[in-house]
């Protein structure tokens, strides 16, 4: 398909020629996309600018994800470790060095070399077999590491995680400016949020251009038969273990964005494997093998995440009285429907949101008569 | 015997055993017994290891079955082990007077129904899900794993629709409780119950596997599944009631297992796949009898890192899997696949 769609002009290329390739999919990006922009002026408040950055923040490390399960067809669930991994790297380095940019870039680049190093481990004992094995490796690998965390207290806080001080700039306390600009006041975490978004941003690109480029059409080769593209003379080993390491980096990397804007590191916020969970749903309902997919499964899920329960706490009420229906519909029970979701999906969306919005840009493009 | 004709009178060519990995796990005690010191410990140790990994066997057979069989990896088989637990939870209260009584008659009254429901509901279930959430992924690897993933996110929210999301107590039964002391050597009386029920399951599993027509065809499904299609049985109908009995030993694993901790929370089921993913990498995947050593292997290592120093339990068994993994990278018991 490449060059059936391909970009042009400057959005093109920043898109590595990957456009949406459908009216509804570019609209519905162009939305999250510009909302994520002016998220401090469009939603002023705490909760709202949370939402924001935790969105950011996820479609990145989605993304990241979405490069190994979506493009090569490997299914790791160690990549929370790696997520873990970047926020503990900043916390530990916060907390123990002056809190300055000098210890957040040494923080960043030790657990860059952690997950670099882990990576290739991982990738090296289980890749070579099958994709089911590596799945499970991944998962007794990273349960260990959480538990690692939550024993060695002394360097991680143990389940309370740690809670650091950010570089001056980044403090809720510091002013850009005296007077506020279209009402909001330019102080510490607007910045702290424009760091997160010009990061994620430019990283996605990055993520979009490795995907459209020779070595992502070997990732995808390889997706789509490992022994075809073996014979053809790629080392599908070598390709595999380079993908599963950039994922990791790339999740490392989110990791320390997110700890950054939380101020915070804990098990709970990067460790859980209910996060694990949480980022294979929102793959696969935004769409396997699409980046855009990461876009919409994250947004998707993390309103859902915030909002829905309210909904659900007013339909829950509505059902008082009736046998069951309030339970099902409790709003702690918004995962329940959430999963019926991502089944739903693996059965009759195979591509998720983005793959059938595409398929339908297809499908009207074949109705329309030749011109 | 009848001389008369030769081919029942020559005995068939046996495989032959590996003994290497069994005597791995006497080395295992062994060692445990040299880094312990105090004998009497070690016993009590040694007999809480089994009794880990035998229930841990229960419960991971029949995955390691179910793959060996058709080639498929069911994420969701925790989901088994948690209804398993659960059952056993609301049948235990329905004769609570019965478990609670001081005789070993009476709390047989509650167990063995309890165990019985476990295994039942799991085993319906597992029918259930064969048909429901396996059967339109056979042969498609990656959406086995988010299927039955996602299968699992569902079952957990709905049996937290059922049963509330508190610790639900589990008592053992009257006389199951408290240990048997023989001179310095503290028994206790539920880890050996567990090691008698284990053993029986074993020894059944054995029985079937190697004395019958359908242990014959499963393991030679197996070895070449191919092949036993082409001589006309259905690997697909047998493959059905072999994820139903696994699925029932997953859930009378769970009740056990809920007992032998005296709680149940809806998480039993995934904590305990990550002990049984790293029980089935060790035995080799398809292997029953890899699987029970590296059950016992686990179960043993478990306890006596657990007791030399706690902080890296866990991380001994993934310790112990790459060990085994570097030495044999197919695992204890390799299945020779087509």
């Amino acid at each position: 398909m490449p060059g059936a769609g391909r970009g042009r002009g400057m959005i093109g290329s920043l898109l590595s020629g990957d456009t949406p390739r459908s009216r509804v999919l570019a609209a519905l990006l162009a939305l999250v996309l510009f909302a994520l922009a002016l998220a401090p002026f469009l939603f002023p408040g705490t909760r709202a600018l949370d939402v924001a950055a935790k969105v950011c923040v996820f479609i990145l490390l989605v993304a990241s994800y979405d490069l190994l399960l979506g493009y090569t067809g490997i299914v790791s669930f160690a990549h929370t470790m790696f997520f873990g991994i970047g926020g503990y790297g900043v916390g530990i380095a916060m907390a123990r060095l002056e809190p300055g940019w000098g210890a957040l870039l040494a923080g960043v680049l030790a657990a860059l070399a952690v997950s670099l190093a882990l990576s290739f481990l991982i990738g090296l004992l289980s890749l070579r077999v099958r994709a089911i094995f590596f799945a499970m490796i991944t998962l007794a690998v990273a349960s260990f590491f959480a538990i690692l965390a939550s024993q060695l207290s002394d360097l991680t806080g143990g389940e309370d995680g740690i809670t650091f001080k950010v570089p001056e700039a980044l403090r809720p306390a510091f002013r850009l400016t005296e007077e506020p600009l279209l009402g909001v006041a330019l102080g510490g975490r607007v910045l702290s949020y424009y760091l997160v978004f010009v990061v994620s941003l430019a990283l996605f690109l990055a993520l979009l251009r490795a995907v459209n480029s020779p070595f992502g059409r070997v990732l995808l080769a390889i997706r789509e038969n490992d022994f075809r593209a073996e014979a053809l003379g790629y080392r599908t080993v070598i390709y595999r273990t380079v993908a599963n390491c950039l994922g990791a980096l790339v999740a490392t990397l989110a990791g320390a964005l997110y700890a950054v804007w939380l101020r915070y590191t804990g098990p709970n916020t990067t460790l859980d494997f209910a996060i694990m969970i949480d980022i294979l749903l929102m793959v696969v309902i935004g769409g396997m093998g699409t980046m855009y997919g990461a876009v919409i499964g994250a947004t998707l899920f993390v309103v859902a995440q915030n909002y829905l329960q309210d909904l659900m706490k007013l339909a829950s009420g509505a059902m008082q009285g009736l046998p069951l229906l309030p339970q099902l519909f409790h709003p702690d029970r918004w995962l329940l429907w959430l999963g019926v979701l991502f089944v739903l999906s693996v059965y009759y969306f195979p591509y998720g949101v983005v793959g059938k919005l595409r398929l339908m840009a297809v499908a009207r493009a074949l109705r329309r008569p030749p011109p | 015997m009848n001389p008369g004709t030769a081919s029942a009178g020559e005995p068939l060519p046996r495989a032959k055993t590996d003994w290497v990995p069994p005597l791995l796990v006497a080395g295992t005690a062994l060692a445990g017994l040299a880094f312990i010191g105090s004998a009497p410990t070690w016993v009590t140790l040694t007999v809480a290891g089994l009794a880990m990994g035998l229930l841990i066997f229960i419960m991971a057979s029949g995955l390691t079955l179910v793959f060996g069989l058709m080639d498929v990896m069911n994420f969701a088989h925790g989901l088994f082990i948690a209804v398993g637990a659960y059952i056993a939870v609301s049948v235990v209260r329905l004769f609570a007077p019965a478990a609670a009584a001081d005789s070993f008659l009476a709390n047989l009254g509650a167990i063995v129904p309890a165990l019985l429901a476990a295994i039942a509901a799991a085993g319906l279930l597992g029918y259930c899900f064969e048909r429901l959430v396996i059967r339109p992924v056979y042969g498609q690897h990656l959406k086995q794993i988010l299927i039955t993933t996602g299968g699992m996110i569902v079952a957990e929210q709905l049996m937290l629709v059922v049963w509330g999301p508190d610790m639900l107590p589990l008592a053992r039964p009257q006389t199951l409780r408290g240990a048997f002391l023989i001179g310095d050597i503290a028994l206790e009386k539920f880890r050996l119950a567990a090691v008698v029920v284990g053993l029986a399951v074993f020894a059944a599993m054995l029985l079937v596997l190697n004395r019958t027509k359908l242990g014959l065809l499963i393991r030679a499904g197996v070895e070449n599944k191919e092949m036993v299609e082409a001589m006309g049985y259905r690997i697909r109908g047998l493959f059905v009631w072999v994820f139903v009995a696994g699925s029932a030993l997953a859930g009378l694993g769970g009740a056990l297992w809920g007992m032998y901790q005296e709680s149940v929370t809806v998480l039993i089921g995934a904590h305990m796949m990550v002990l049984i993913f790293i029980v089935i990498i060790i035995g080799g995947l398809g292997s029953v009898g890899g699987c029970f050593v590296g059950a016992l292997l686990v179960g043993l290592v478990a306890n006596y890192v657990g007791y030399l120093s706690p902080k890296i339990a866990l991380g001994s068994n993934i310790l112990l899997m790459v060990a085994i993994l570097l030495w044999r990278p197919q695992g204890l018991y390799p299945v020779g696949k087509s």
